[in-house]
Protein backbone atom coordinates (compact mmCIF):
# COMPACT_ATOMS: atom_id res chain seq x y z
CA UNK A 1 0.00 0.00 0.00
CA UNK A 2 1.51 3.68 -1.09
CA UNK A 3 1.35 6.03 2.06
CA UNK A 4 -1.12 8.87 1.18
CA UNK A 5 0.22 11.33 3.95
CA UNK A 6 3.02 13.06 3.21
CA UNK A 7 4.75 14.17 0.01
CA UNK A 8 8.31 15.32 0.76
CA UNK A 9 9.16 18.83 -0.48
CA UNK A 10 12.53 19.65 -2.28
CA UNK A 11 14.42 20.67 0.66
CA UNK A 12 13.52 17.29 2.24
CA UNK A 13 15.38 15.68 -0.76
CA UNK A 14 17.97 18.48 -0.35
CA UNK A 15 18.66 17.47 3.22
CA UNK A 16 18.57 13.60 2.68
CA UNK A 17 20.53 13.74 -0.28
CA UNK A 18 23.16 16.03 1.32
CA UNK A 19 23.30 13.31 4.35
CA UNK A 20 23.56 10.37 2.52
CA UNK A 21 26.48 12.04 -0.10
CA UNK A 22 28.52 13.19 3.64
CA UNK A 23 27.66 9.99 5.51
CA UNK A 24 28.19 7.00 3.05
CA UNK A 25 29.81 8.58 -0.33
CA UNK A 26 26.97 7.64 -2.47
CA UNK A 27 25.53 10.88 -4.35
CA UNK A 28 22.18 11.01 -5.53
CA UNK A 29 21.78 14.85 -6.03
CA UNK A 30 21.41 14.62 -9.22
CA UNK A 31 18.64 11.53 -10.02
CA UNK A 32 15.53 12.96 -11.37
CA UNK A 33 13.44 14.15 -8.38
CA UNK A 34 10.37 12.80 -9.50
CA UNK A 35 11.02 9.10 -9.34
CA UNK A 36 13.96 9.48 -6.87
CA UNK A 37 10.81 11.19 -4.30
CA UNK A 38 8.68 8.60 -5.16
CA UNK A 39 11.48 5.96 -4.10
CA UNK A 40 12.11 7.52 -1.11
CA UNK A 41 8.40 7.96 0.44
CA UNK A 42 7.90 4.40 -0.98
CA UNK A 43 11.07 3.20 1.47
CA UNK A 44 9.52 5.53 4.09
CA UNK A 45 6.05 3.62 3.82
CA UNK A 46 7.84 -0.04 3.83
CA UNK A 47 9.75 1.04 6.99
CA UNK A 48 6.77 2.97 8.64
CA UNK A 49 8.89 6.23 8.85
CA UNK A 50 6.24 8.96 9.12
CA UNK A 51 8.77 11.96 8.90
CA UNK A 52 11.78 13.45 7.00
CA UNK A 53 13.23 14.23 9.96
CA UNK A 54 12.93 10.61 12.06
CA UNK A 55 14.27 9.36 7.97
CA UNK A 56 17.66 11.71 8.52
CA UNK A 57 17.67 10.82 12.52
CA UNK A 58 17.71 6.71 10.86
CA UNK A 59 20.32 6.92 8.53
CA UNK A 60 22.75 9.41 10.61
CA UNK A 61 22.30 6.24 13.56
CA UNK A 62 22.03 3.37 11.91
CA UNK A 63 24.25 2.46 8.64
CA UNK A 64 22.30 -1.12 8.19
CA UNK A 65 19.48 1.05 7.98
CA UNK A 66 21.20 3.05 4.67
CA UNK A 67 22.49 -0.93 3.68
CA UNK A 68 18.57 -1.43 3.49
CA UNK A 69 17.64 1.84 1.92
CA UNK A 70 19.87 1.69 -1.20
CA UNK A 71 18.89 -1.46 -1.74
CA UNK A 72 15.65 -0.63 -2.07
CA UNK A 73 15.64 2.74 -3.18
CA UNK A 74 17.36 1.84 -6.65
CA UNK A 75 15.06 -0.03 -9.13
CA UNK A 76 15.71 -3.54 -9.53
CA UNK A 77 12.80 -4.21 -11.58
CA UNK A 78 14.72 -6.50 -14.87
CA UNK A 79 13.83 -9.42 -16.94
CA UNK A 80 15.45 -11.86 -19.44
CA UNK A 81 15.39 -10.39 -22.98
CA UNK A 82 13.20 -7.28 -21.87
CA UNK A 83 12.16 -5.94 -25.12
CA UNK A 84 12.54 -8.64 -27.21
CA UNK A 85 13.02 -6.40 -30.70
CA UNK A 86 15.71 -4.98 -28.85
CA UNK A 87 17.72 -7.97 -28.69
CA UNK A 88 16.41 -9.53 -32.18
CA UNK A 89 18.29 -6.19 -33.70
CA UNK A 90 21.35 -6.98 -31.55
CA UNK A 91 21.72 -10.70 -32.50
CA UNK A 92 20.48 -9.70 -36.41
CA UNK A 93 22.74 -5.65 -36.58
CA UNK A 94 25.23 -5.50 -34.39
CA UNK A 95 26.78 -8.96 -33.10
CA UNK A 96 28.08 -10.15 -36.86
CA UNK A 97 29.94 -6.27 -36.87
CA UNK A 98 31.54 -6.94 -33.21
CA UNK A 99 32.63 -10.87 -35.06
CA UNK A 100 35.64 -8.93 -36.54
CA UNK A 101 37.20 -8.10 -33.45
CA UNK A 102 39.54 -10.56 -32.49
CA UNK A 103 38.42 -9.69 -28.50
CA UNK A 104 34.87 -8.13 -28.09
CA UNK A 105 34.62 -6.01 -24.93
CA UNK A 106 31.39 -5.58 -23.75
CA UNK A 107 30.19 -3.40 -20.48
CA UNK A 108 26.60 -3.48 -19.28
CA UNK A 109 25.82 -1.08 -16.82
CA UNK A 110 23.25 -0.91 -14.43
CA UNK A 111 23.17 -4.88 -14.37
CA UNK A 112 20.95 -5.11 -11.54
CA UNK A 113 20.39 -8.78 -10.39
CA UNK A 114 21.59 -9.99 -14.15
CA UNK A 115 19.07 -11.04 -16.27
CA UNK A 116 19.66 -8.59 -19.02
CA UNK A 117 23.25 -9.23 -19.16
CA UNK A 118 22.46 -13.31 -19.09
CA UNK A 119 20.07 -12.65 -22.06
CA UNK A 120 23.13 -10.93 -24.14
CA UNK A 121 25.50 -13.61 -23.20
CA UNK A 122 22.87 -16.03 -24.43
CA UNK A 123 23.10 -14.43 -27.65
CA UNK A 124 27.11 -14.44 -27.97
CA UNK A 125 26.96 -17.94 -27.65
CA UNK A 126 24.75 -18.35 -29.88
CA UNK A 127 26.93 -16.30 -32.32
CA UNK A 128 29.68 -18.21 -31.29
CA UNK A 129 31.58 -15.40 -29.99
CA UNK A 130 31.15 -15.62 -26.32
CA UNK A 131 34.81 -17.51 -25.70
CA UNK A 132 36.23 -13.80 -27.53
CA UNK A 133 34.40 -11.80 -25.19
CA UNK A 134 34.84 -9.88 -22.24
CA UNK A 135 31.85 -9.15 -20.58
CA UNK A 136 31.65 -6.52 -17.65
CA UNK A 137 28.22 -6.38 -15.25
CA UNK A 138 28.40 -3.36 -13.58
CA UNK A 139 26.21 -2.24 -10.24
CA UNK A 140 26.32 0.20 -7.72
CA UNK A 141 24.27 -2.16 -5.72
CA UNK A 142 26.22 -4.75 -3.54
CA UNK A 143 23.18 -6.52 -3.09
CA UNK A 144 21.95 -7.13 -6.96
CA UNK A 145 25.51 -8.15 -7.92
CA UNK A 146 25.63 -10.77 -5.51
CA UNK A 147 22.54 -12.00 -6.77
CA UNK A 148 23.69 -11.41 -10.08
CA UNK A 149 26.99 -13.92 -9.59
CA UNK A 150 24.82 -16.39 -8.25
CA UNK A 151 22.91 -16.79 -11.13
CA UNK A 152 20.02 -17.75 -9.81
CA UNK A 153 16.69 -17.17 -10.73
CA UNK A 154 13.11 -17.38 -9.57
CA UNK A 155 11.56 -20.40 -11.94
CA UNK A 156 7.96 -18.64 -11.91
CA UNK A 157 9.02 -16.35 -14.93
CA UNK A 158 11.06 -18.58 -16.79
CA UNK A 159 8.38 -18.94 -19.03
CA UNK A 160 7.37 -15.24 -19.87
CA UNK A 161 11.22 -15.13 -20.65
CA UNK A 162 10.93 -18.09 -22.96
CA UNK A 163 8.26 -16.53 -25.17
CA UNK A 164 10.45 -13.12 -25.08
CA UNK A 165 13.84 -15.26 -26.30
CA UNK A 166 11.69 -16.52 -29.01
CA UNK A 167 10.10 -12.94 -29.58
CA UNK A 168 14.36 -12.11 -29.86
CA UNK A 169 14.76 -15.03 -32.88
CA UNK A 170 15.92 -17.51 -30.71
CA UNK A 171 15.23 -20.88 -32.16
CA UNK A 172 17.09 -23.17 -29.64
CA UNK A 173 15.84 -24.94 -26.20
CA UNK A 174 15.74 -22.28 -24.03
CA UNK A 175 16.01 -24.62 -20.92
CA UNK A 176 18.95 -25.55 -22.33
CA UNK A 177 20.76 -22.55 -20.93
CA UNK A 178 19.64 -23.20 -17.15
CA UNK A 179 19.00 -26.17 -14.54
CA UNK A 180 15.66 -25.96 -12.38
CA UNK A 181 14.88 -27.11 -8.95
CA UNK A 182 11.99 -26.75 -6.69
CA UNK A 183 11.11 -23.21 -7.33
CA UNK A 184 14.28 -21.29 -8.60
CA UNK A 185 16.52 -21.87 -11.38
CA UNK A 186 20.55 -21.64 -11.91
CA UNK A 187 22.09 -20.21 -14.94
CA UNK A 188 24.35 -22.66 -16.87
CA UNK A 189 27.71 -22.49 -15.51
CA UNK A 190 29.48 -21.34 -19.05
CA UNK A 191 27.27 -18.83 -19.44
CA UNK A 192 28.09 -17.14 -16.28
CA UNK A 193 31.55 -17.85 -16.28
CA UNK A 194 31.63 -15.69 -18.93
CA UNK A 195 30.54 -12.66 -17.32
CA UNK A 196 32.74 -10.18 -14.61
CA UNK A 197 30.45 -8.80 -12.46
CA UNK A 198 31.88 -5.75 -10.55
CA UNK A 199 30.88 -2.78 -8.51
CA UNK A 200 30.66 0.64 -10.00
CA UNK A 201 28.65 3.57 -9.66
CA UNK A 202 27.99 5.29 -12.54
CA UNK A 203 27.80 8.86 -10.70
CA UNK A 204 31.39 9.07 -9.05
CA UNK A 205 33.21 6.17 -10.71
CA UNK A 206 35.48 6.45 -14.25
CA UNK A 207 36.26 4.65 -17.15
CA UNK A 208 37.78 1.41 -16.76
CA UNK A 209 38.48 -0.02 -20.12
CA UNK A 210 37.87 0.29 -23.71
CA UNK A 211 34.76 -1.35 -25.10
CA UNK A 212 33.28 -1.75 -28.49
CA UNK A 213 29.99 -2.17 -26.57
CA UNK A 214 28.19 -0.39 -23.78
CA UNK A 215 24.74 -1.21 -22.79
CA UNK A 216 22.77 0.34 -19.87
CA UNK A 217 19.21 0.75 -20.30
CA UNK A 218 16.76 1.87 -18.55
CA UNK A 219 19.30 3.54 -16.09
CA UNK A 220 19.57 6.94 -17.52
CA UNK A 221 15.63 7.72 -16.95
CA UNK A 222 16.63 7.67 -12.82
CA UNK A 223 19.32 10.50 -13.97
CA UNK A 224 18.33 14.56 -14.30
CA UNK A 225 19.41 15.86 -17.40
CA UNK A 226 22.83 17.02 -15.85
CA UNK A 227 23.56 13.82 -15.16
CA UNK A 228 22.49 11.91 -17.92
CA UNK A 229 25.50 14.05 -20.09
CA UNK A 230 28.22 13.55 -17.39
CA UNK A 231 27.09 9.35 -17.98
CA UNK A 232 26.77 9.81 -21.74
CA UNK A 233 30.35 11.15 -21.93
CA UNK A 234 31.73 9.13 -19.18
CA UNK A 235 30.28 6.23 -22.28
CA UNK A 236 31.47 7.93 -24.94
CA UNK A 237 35.10 8.24 -23.53
CA UNK A 238 34.68 4.27 -22.63
CA UNK A 239 34.21 3.43 -26.14
CA UNK A 240 36.20 2.97 -28.87
CA UNK A 241 36.15 4.45 -31.77
CA UNK A 242 32.59 3.40 -33.74
CA UNK A 243 32.07 1.49 -30.84
CA UNK A 244 28.39 0.76 -29.74
CA UNK A 245 25.97 1.86 -27.20
CA UNK A 246 22.66 0.31 -26.62
CA UNK A 247 20.01 2.71 -24.31
CA UNK A 248 16.30 2.31 -23.32
CA UNK A 249 13.97 2.36 -25.65
CA UNK A 250 12.39 4.80 -24.57
CA UNK A 251 15.62 7.04 -24.09
CA UNK A 252 17.37 9.74 -26.47
CA UNK A 253 20.10 11.62 -26.79
CA UNK A 254 18.39 14.32 -27.83
CA UNK A 255 18.27 16.29 -24.85
CA UNK A 256 22.01 15.76 -23.76
CA UNK A 257 24.60 17.53 -25.14
CA UNK A 258 26.61 14.94 -27.11
CA UNK A 259 23.95 14.07 -29.86
CA UNK A 260 26.29 15.11 -32.02
CA UNK A 261 29.21 12.40 -31.01
CA UNK A 262 26.69 9.31 -31.88
CA UNK A 263 25.29 8.46 -34.89
CA UNK A 264 21.78 6.06 -34.91
CA UNK A 265 22.30 2.79 -36.07
CA UNK A 266 18.82 1.25 -35.21
CA UNK A 267 16.15 3.95 -34.18
CA UNK A 268 13.92 1.44 -33.00
CA UNK A 269 16.10 -0.23 -30.81
CA UNK A 270 17.94 3.12 -29.55
CA UNK A 271 21.66 1.77 -31.00
CA UNK A 272 24.34 4.14 -31.55
CA UNK A 273 27.31 4.13 -32.72
CA UNK A 274 30.44 6.47 -31.51
CA UNK A 275 31.62 8.67 -34.24
CA UNK A 276 35.25 8.56 -34.44
CA UNK B 1 -15.88 24.80 -6.16
CA UNK B 2 -14.50 27.59 -7.68
CA UNK B 3 -11.06 27.63 -9.24
CA UNK B 4 -9.20 30.97 -9.66
CA UNK B 5 -6.82 29.38 -12.51
CA UNK B 6 -7.74 27.76 -15.54
CA UNK B 7 -5.50 24.08 -15.06
CA UNK B 8 -2.17 23.60 -16.56
CA UNK B 9 -2.13 20.47 -17.35
CA UNK B 10 -4.83 17.85 -17.83
CA UNK B 11 -4.05 14.62 -17.20
CA UNK B 12 -6.97 11.23 -18.39
CA UNK B 13 -6.71 7.78 -17.03
CA UNK B 14 -8.88 4.45 -17.95
CA UNK B 15 -8.34 1.07 -18.54
CA UNK B 16 -11.19 -1.27 -19.83
CA UNK B 17 -13.88 0.15 -21.72
CA UNK B 18 -11.84 3.79 -21.75
CA UNK B 19 -10.71 3.83 -25.49
CA UNK B 20 -13.23 4.41 -27.08
CA UNK B 21 -14.37 7.57 -24.47
CA UNK B 22 -10.95 8.51 -25.49
CA UNK B 23 -11.34 8.54 -28.92
CA UNK B 24 -15.12 10.23 -29.01
CA UNK B 25 -13.17 12.79 -27.08
CA UNK B 26 -10.83 13.22 -29.87
CA UNK B 27 -13.10 13.04 -32.29
CA UNK B 28 -14.88 16.30 -31.39
CA UNK B 29 -12.50 18.41 -32.61
CA UNK B 30 -11.91 20.50 -29.55
CA UNK B 31 -8.16 19.43 -29.58
CA UNK B 32 -5.04 20.22 -28.69
CA UNK B 33 -5.98 22.36 -25.76
CA UNK B 34 -4.19 24.97 -24.72
CA UNK B 35 -2.16 23.10 -22.27
CA UNK B 36 -0.64 19.88 -22.01
CA UNK B 37 -3.04 16.50 -22.12
CA UNK B 38 -1.46 13.45 -20.36
CA UNK B 39 -3.37 10.00 -21.33
CA UNK B 40 -2.44 6.77 -19.52
CA UNK B 41 -4.60 3.73 -20.45
CA UNK B 42 -3.58 0.08 -19.44
CA UNK B 43 -2.29 -1.79 -21.74
CA UNK B 44 -0.63 -5.45 -21.87
CA UNK B 45 3.34 -5.37 -21.90
CA UNK B 46 5.65 -6.98 -24.32
CA UNK B 47 2.85 -7.09 -27.02
CA UNK B 48 3.32 -4.28 -29.62
CA UNK B 49 1.05 -1.68 -29.45
CA UNK B 50 -0.01 0.99 -31.71
CA UNK B 51 -2.46 2.51 -29.82
CA UNK B 52 -0.78 5.78 -29.78
CA UNK B 53 -1.38 5.23 -34.48
CA UNK B 54 -5.14 4.32 -33.56
CA UNK B 55 -5.85 7.14 -31.32
CA UNK B 56 -4.26 9.59 -33.69
CA UNK B 57 -5.43 11.99 -36.12
CA UNK B 58 -4.27 13.99 -39.67
CA UNK B 59 -4.27 16.95 -38.01
CA UNK B 60 -3.65 15.59 -34.28
CA UNK B 61 -0.47 13.29 -33.22
CA UNK B 62 -0.37 11.52 -30.00
CA UNK B 63 3.03 10.79 -29.42
CA UNK B 64 4.37 8.12 -26.73
CA UNK B 65 6.99 10.61 -24.99
CA UNK B 66 10.99 9.86 -24.32
CA UNK B 67 12.76 10.40 -21.60
CA UNK B 68 13.09 13.65 -20.29
CA UNK B 69 10.96 14.92 -23.59
CA UNK B 70 9.57 18.58 -22.59
CA UNK B 71 5.83 18.77 -21.61
CA UNK B 72 4.76 21.58 -24.29
CA UNK B 73 1.10 23.21 -25.11
CA UNK B 74 -1.29 21.25 -27.00
CA UNK B 75 0.53 18.14 -26.99
CA UNK B 76 -1.23 14.90 -26.77
CA UNK B 77 0.96 12.16 -24.61
CA UNK B 78 0.07 8.68 -23.96
CA UNK B 79 2.35 6.90 -21.14
CA UNK B 80 4.12 4.49 -23.25
CA UNK B 81 3.75 0.81 -22.30
CA UNK B 82 5.81 -0.91 -19.46
CA UNK B 83 6.67 2.39 -17.94
CA UNK B 84 5.71 4.34 -15.48
CA UNK B 85 5.58 7.98 -16.75
CA UNK B 86 5.78 10.93 -14.09
CA UNK B 87 6.17 14.80 -14.75
CA UNK B 88 8.78 17.05 -12.82
CA UNK B 89 10.38 20.68 -13.85
CA UNK B 90 8.31 20.95 -17.67
CA UNK B 91 9.93 17.37 -18.22
CA UNK B 92 8.80 13.42 -18.28
CA UNK B 93 10.20 11.14 -16.91
CA UNK B 94 9.97 7.53 -17.17
CA UNK B 95 10.55 5.02 -14.50
CA UNK B 96 10.49 1.24 -14.66
CA UNK B 97 9.91 0.43 -11.10
CA UNK B 98 7.48 -2.50 -9.72
CA UNK B 99 3.53 -2.40 -11.56
CA UNK B 100 1.32 -0.75 -8.89
CA UNK B 101 -2.21 -1.91 -8.64
CA UNK B 102 -0.92 -4.76 -11.54
CA UNK B 103 -0.08 -1.88 -14.01
CA UNK B 104 2.82 -0.28 -15.36
CA UNK B 105 1.90 2.16 -16.75
CA UNK B 106 -0.18 3.01 -13.26
CA UNK B 107 -2.82 5.92 -13.19
CA UNK B 108 -1.73 6.38 -9.81
CA UNK B 109 1.63 7.22 -10.06
CA UNK B 110 1.25 9.55 -13.13
CA UNK B 111 -1.69 11.40 -11.13
CA UNK B 112 0.45 11.88 -8.27
CA UNK B 113 3.50 13.05 -10.00
CA UNK B 114 1.34 15.47 -11.43
CA UNK B 115 -0.01 16.27 -8.16
CA UNK B 116 3.32 17.13 -6.95
CA UNK B 117 4.59 18.80 -9.80
CA UNK B 118 1.51 21.09 -10.78
CA UNK B 119 -0.59 21.32 -7.13
CA UNK B 120 -3.58 23.60 -7.74
CA UNK B 121 -3.30 23.61 -11.40
CA UNK B 122 -3.98 19.65 -12.33
CA UNK B 123 -6.94 18.62 -13.42
CA UNK B 124 -7.57 14.49 -13.73
CA UNK B 125 -9.87 12.69 -15.15
CA UNK B 126 -11.10 9.01 -14.73
CA UNK B 127 -12.72 6.97 -17.02
CA UNK B 128 -13.74 3.83 -17.54
CA UNK B 129 -12.37 0.58 -15.78
CA UNK B 130 -12.14 -2.66 -14.11
CA UNK B 131 -9.93 -2.21 -10.86
CA UNK B 132 -8.99 0.54 -8.58
CA UNK B 133 -6.27 2.21 -10.63
CA UNK B 134 -6.50 6.12 -10.08
CA UNK B 135 -8.72 6.55 -7.01
CA UNK B 136 -5.62 6.90 -4.77
CA UNK B 137 -4.12 9.31 -7.41
CA UNK B 138 -6.82 11.41 -7.43
CA UNK B 139 -7.39 11.97 -3.99
CA UNK B 140 -3.86 13.04 -4.09
CA UNK B 141 -4.50 15.26 -6.88
CA UNK B 142 -7.97 17.13 -5.30
CA UNK B 143 -6.17 17.35 -1.84
CA UNK B 144 -3.35 19.61 -3.58
CA UNK B 145 -6.28 22.20 -4.97
CA UNK B 146 -6.29 20.01 -8.59
CA UNK B 147 -9.32 19.38 -9.85
CA UNK B 148 -10.97 15.88 -9.97
CA UNK B 149 -13.36 14.22 -13.03
CA UNK B 150 -14.74 10.87 -13.19
CA UNK B 151 -16.68 9.62 -15.59
CA UNK B 152 -20.22 8.78 -14.33
CA UNK B 153 -20.48 5.32 -13.37
CA UNK B 154 -23.84 4.15 -15.67
CA UNK B 155 -22.03 5.91 -18.66
CA UNK B 156 -19.06 3.51 -18.15
CA UNK B 157 -18.42 0.14 -20.04
CA UNK B 158 -16.94 -0.95 -16.90
CA UNK B 159 -17.64 1.12 -13.74
CA UNK B 160 -15.66 -0.53 -10.93
CA UNK B 161 -12.80 2.03 -11.75
CA UNK B 162 -15.29 4.94 -11.77
CA UNK B 163 -17.35 3.72 -8.52
CA UNK B 164 -14.79 3.66 -6.64
CA UNK B 165 -13.10 6.46 -7.43
CA UNK B 166 -15.99 8.45 -6.55
CA UNK B 167 -16.40 6.32 -2.95
CA UNK B 168 -12.88 7.60 -2.51
CA UNK B 169 -12.99 11.44 -3.55
CA UNK B 170 -16.80 12.90 -2.98
CA UNK B 171 -15.15 16.06 -4.08
CA UNK B 172 -14.52 14.85 -7.66
CA UNK B 173 -17.15 16.01 -10.36
CA UNK B 174 -19.06 13.01 -12.07
CA UNK B 175 -19.83 13.45 -15.56
CA UNK B 176 -20.88 12.04 -18.68
CA UNK B 177 -18.39 12.15 -21.31
CA UNK B 178 -20.46 14.83 -22.96
CA UNK B 179 -20.31 16.21 -19.95
CA UNK B 180 -16.54 15.78 -19.55
CA UNK B 181 -15.98 17.63 -23.07
CA UNK B 182 -17.94 20.56 -22.38
CA UNK B 183 -16.04 20.64 -19.53
CA UNK B 184 -13.29 21.34 -21.19
CA UNK B 185 -14.46 23.03 -23.81
CA UNK B 186 -15.65 25.55 -21.21
CA UNK B 187 -12.28 25.29 -19.38
CA UNK B 188 -9.80 26.25 -22.39
CA UNK B 189 -10.98 26.53 -25.99
CA UNK B 190 -13.59 29.48 -24.40
CA UNK B 191 -12.06 30.74 -21.78
CA UNK B 192 -8.45 31.04 -23.20
CA UNK B 193 -9.63 32.47 -26.59
CA UNK B 194 -8.86 36.37 -27.04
Amino acid sequence: MIPTDYALSHSDLDAITTLIRLRYGYDFTNYARASFRRRIQYCMGLAAIDSPQELLFQLTNDPAFFTWLVQSITVNVTEMFRDPPFYATLREKILPRLASYPVIKIWHAGCSTGEEVYSMAILLHEAGLLERCRIYATDLNPANLEKARQGILPLAPMKDYTVNYRQAGGSRAFSAYYTARYDHVIIHKSIRDSILFAQHNLVTDQVFNEFQLVCCRNVLIYFNKELQNQVIRLFHNSLAPLGYLAIGLKESLLYTDLQAQFEVVSAAANIYRRTR
Amino acid sequence: MSHPYPPQIVVIGGSAGSVRVVIGMLETGIFPLSVPVIMVLHRPKNVVSELDIVLSRPDLAVREPVDKEPLLPGGLYLAPQNYHLLVDEGVFNLDTSEPVNFSRPAIDVTFESVADAYAGRALGILLSGANQDGSWGLTRIISRGGIGIVQRPDTADYADMPRSALATNPDALALSPLQIIDYLNNTFVVTNRP
